[in-house]
């Protein structure tokens, strides 16, 4: 299907009324349910947003422009959907650059792999392509939807920060920015712009928004929205109102991005650019949730080695059979085995994750073993990742998130 | 280096700090303290060495009797239940810089402190005199606490006094009422061991032989760290996080880890096993598994130059007053 028809066909859906789509998995920026609790069907998923398949000739293209391997979450399909990426990798060959946009909603000072996953694709990308990024901390989003005073959304806002810049972002080219601080000028005219182009039923269709919603909630999308447009950060991209804007995110907040996209061209901007990656699996199974609430749900990047390595043994679910005798004669089912999935995540030895799979698959390797080297893994992503965030000091945020020129972004 | 126990005492000194002071032998517990001090006028402290889960650290120094109930306090400090133990043992000599059996407020006039937290039981307000050890458990001093009060403004710090006993809900409607006293630095150390409990010296208690009930408010007061100076030294971990400002300290750590890993990869072993290709092989090695390690190592550095240069451009910028000696072509 043409990739415009099928966004088109979309944005209609959306202006059903969601009792219709109950059956329906469920996805959108704060709510992911499978349908039947079973696992999420990706293809359906981008059938109904009307997405595009990132497929390998992409990647390949990715490696020839930037001249170097592919992340290893492209490599895995982890990052398997996108819109206009290809326009983006155009302009890229022409000599026009572009700029990143990704953020998170500072809802907890607890982060788990799942919440770095965009961010480590992202300084991958500004790395590769050498382009600067803007990262939107919405703390007013988490004010709207949560149980926070304002000091709090803020306070947590600073703290996310630091564990954002420990991804080891290039303070030379990163701007972070916090709603409550940074809304207002160009910014604010450019979310007004975009509010006078989407109607009520259209984020009734895209969010679920219903009559006793408080009206922060009907008034927040475009904040999430303006950062998409060049013009909102006059302090960066003055001048450059042709600049194209690529946002890697989760898929669940594709409806954010097809709004943007359908008012962008009415104010006469470019379409941002998106590229999206799968959810990550809570340790119980695809069909589990992460949740705050359940920190045996997720690994967390303040988790020590010794918790680690507990919450794998213990809680990852696994495909492997009950007795030895049985996994030795039928193999793992390498379809529900969390460790497997983690491993295809944060495992870059590709010659690896392949042995592992047949060995795993055949019965000859046993789920401890998986799971020892599993928690090898991860304990040196988080021990760097602590490492990192030790460093990272009251100025350096100030740093990163003081409205200042970055020349040389492009360099 | 820390602060030794004559230096601090001289400190005190220098401050007009009144204060009085009793020798004895060394004291690993409230009950051994009692003995020795126990007839002098003052109410016995105990003090707690503790850290949360994002190793972040705190000293609770309370009356010997209150009671201190670490579940209540967690959830107080909005660490959720069990988030506060004991701090391992290494972390007295590392971050506290004091030996075993010492912990005392006035080990924050260690700079390697500066990230921890203090609470003050109020019941310490209700005393003539506190006791306490200055940095070593082979003496104890008595002093006011407005002594106490008058020393820690002295080394920028305020006074957060805490009814210790209170156990106030916290819930969604009840936000934790100690929340402001969770420092906003954490501090690792080397090796983080998940000891259940700790090595440490327990608690002092002693009957208080004065009590001077004076009705104070249990009101915690917002802990301010004084001037953050630009050029302070960033968290002092024990992570060189210094290095990341010294260029030689940089190099030399480098150097380091290549020289560890290239000995532990050369052996009578491997050089029977690779004979003439072990270069090749020690070198790839190496550059595995020294990479990523040194880009987030050096993207530190690059950024800790970055933050210093811009603070520096603030400063110049931010003063229009005529003792603003700054220009710039």
């Amino acid at each position: 299907m043409d990739s415009k028809v099928a966004e088109r066909g979309a944005l209609e859906n959306e202006k059903e009324t969601p009792q219709e789509q109950e059956q329906e998995q469920v996805v959108n920026p704060w709510e992911v349910a499978a349908k039947d609790g079973g696992k999420i069907d990706y293809d359906k998923l981008i059938d109904k947003f009307g997405c595009q398949r990132l497929d390998p000739s992409l990647i390949d293209r990715v490696e020839r422009l930037t001249s170097r391997r592919a992340h290893v979450f492209l490599r895995r399909g982890v990052f398997f959907a996108h819109r206009d990426f290809n326009e983006i990798l155009d302009a890229y060959e022409r000599g026009e650059k572009f700029y990143l946009y990704t953020g998170r909603g500072p809802s907890s000072e607890a982060l788990h792999l799942g919440h770095l996953i965009p961010f480590m694709f992202t300084q991958y990308l500004q790395e590769a392509f050498k382009v600067p990024l803007v990262i939107q901390l919405t703390d007013d989003e988490k004010f709207l939807w949560k149980n926070l005073t304002v000091e709090e959304s803020r306070r947590l806002a600073r703290e996310n920060a630091k564990d954002i810049i420990a991804c080891g972002f290039d303070i030379r080219r990163t701007f972070i920015f916090s709603d409550f601080d940074y809304v207002g000028g160009a910014f604010y005219r450019n979310m007004v712009e975009i509010s006078k182009r989407v109607t009520c039923n259209q984020v009734v269709g895209i969010f679920g928004f219903i009559g006793e919603d408080h009206i922060g909630k009907y008034s927040f999308p475009p904040v999430q929205a303006a950062p998409s447009f060049p013009s909102s950060f006059p302090h960066l991209f003055s001048g450059k109102d042709n600049l194209r804007c690529l946002i890697p995110c989760a898929i669940d907040q594709d409806p954010y991005f097809r709004m943007t996209r359908d008012v962008a061209p009415r104010i006469g901007y470019h379409k941002p650019a998106l590229i999206e990656s799968l959810f990550f699996p809570a340790l119980q199974g695809e069909t589990g949730k992460m949740s705050a609430s359940d920190p045996n749900s997720a690994i967390y990047v303040t988790d020590s080695e010794k918790v680690i390595k507990n919450k794998i043994n213990k809680y990852a679910f696994s495909g492997g059979q009950d007795s030895i005798e049985k996994h030795r004669q039928l193999g793992a089912n390498l379809e529900v085995d969390i460790p497997i999935k983690y491993l295809s995540f944060f495992l870059e030895d590709d010659a690896e994750l392949e042995h592992t799979k047949k060995e795993y698959g055949s019965g000859r390797m046993l789920t401890g073993e998986v799971k020892q080297r599993l928690i090898e893994v991860l304990t040196k992503l988080v021990e760097r990742h602590r490492r990192a965030r030790a460093a990272v000091t009251d100025e350096l945020v100030d740093a990163f998130m003081a409205v200042r020129p970055l020349p040389n972004m492009f360099n | 280096m820390g602060f030794s126990k004559e230096q601090f005492l001289a400190r005190l000194q220098e401050l007009q700090i009144e204060f009085s002071q009793y020798e004895h032998p060394v004291v690993m517990t409230v009950e051994d303290q009692a003995k020795h001090v126990g007839n002098s006028e003052g109410g016995l402290s105990k003090n707690l060495f503790l850290k949360d889960k994002k190793n972040r650290f705190y000293i609770v120094s309370a009356l010997a009797d209150t009671k201190v109930d670490l579940k209540v306090l967690s959830q107080r400090l909005g660490l959720g239940k069990g988030g506060l133990r004991m701090a391992p043992e290494e972390a007295l000599g590392e971050v506290l810089q004091v030996p075993l059996g010492s912990v005392t407020p006035f080990a924050l006039v260690n700079d390697s402190a500066r990230n921890v937290s203090l609470l003050l039981d109020q019941g310490l307000k209700g005393q003539e005199r506190c006791l306490f050890h200055p940095l070593s458990n082979d003496m104890t001093i008595s002093l006011n606490v407005c002594e106490l009060d008058k020393f820690l403004r002295s080394i920028g710090r305020d006074s957060s006094y805490v009814d210790l006993e209170a156990n106030p809900p916290v819930g969604k409607d009840n936000p934790p009422d100690l929340a402001a006293l969770v420092p906003s630095d954490s501090i690792v150390l080397p090796d983080l061991p998940e000891k259940a409990a700790s090595l440490q010296a327990p608690p002092k208690a002693h009957v208080v032989s004065n009590k001077k009930s004076t009705e104070i408010t249990a009101k915690a007061t917002e802990p301010s760290r004084k001037v953050k100076n630009v050029k302070d030294k960033p968290v002092n971990s024990v992570q060189p996080s210094s290095s990341f400002k010294d260029v030689g300290q940089f190099v030399e750590e480098i150097l380091d880890k290549t020289s560890a890993l290239l000995l532990s990869e050369i052996t009578e072993e491997t050089i029977n096993q690779h004979g003439q290709q072990l270069g090749v092989v020690v070198s790839n090695c190496i550059r595995e598994r020294l990479a990523s390690e040194l880009k987030t190592d050096t993207t530190l550095y690059m950024q800790t130059a970055y933050t210093e240069g811009f603070h520096v451009a603030r400063k110049m910028f931010q003063s229009t007053d005529t003792g603003n000696q700054f220009r710039c072509l």
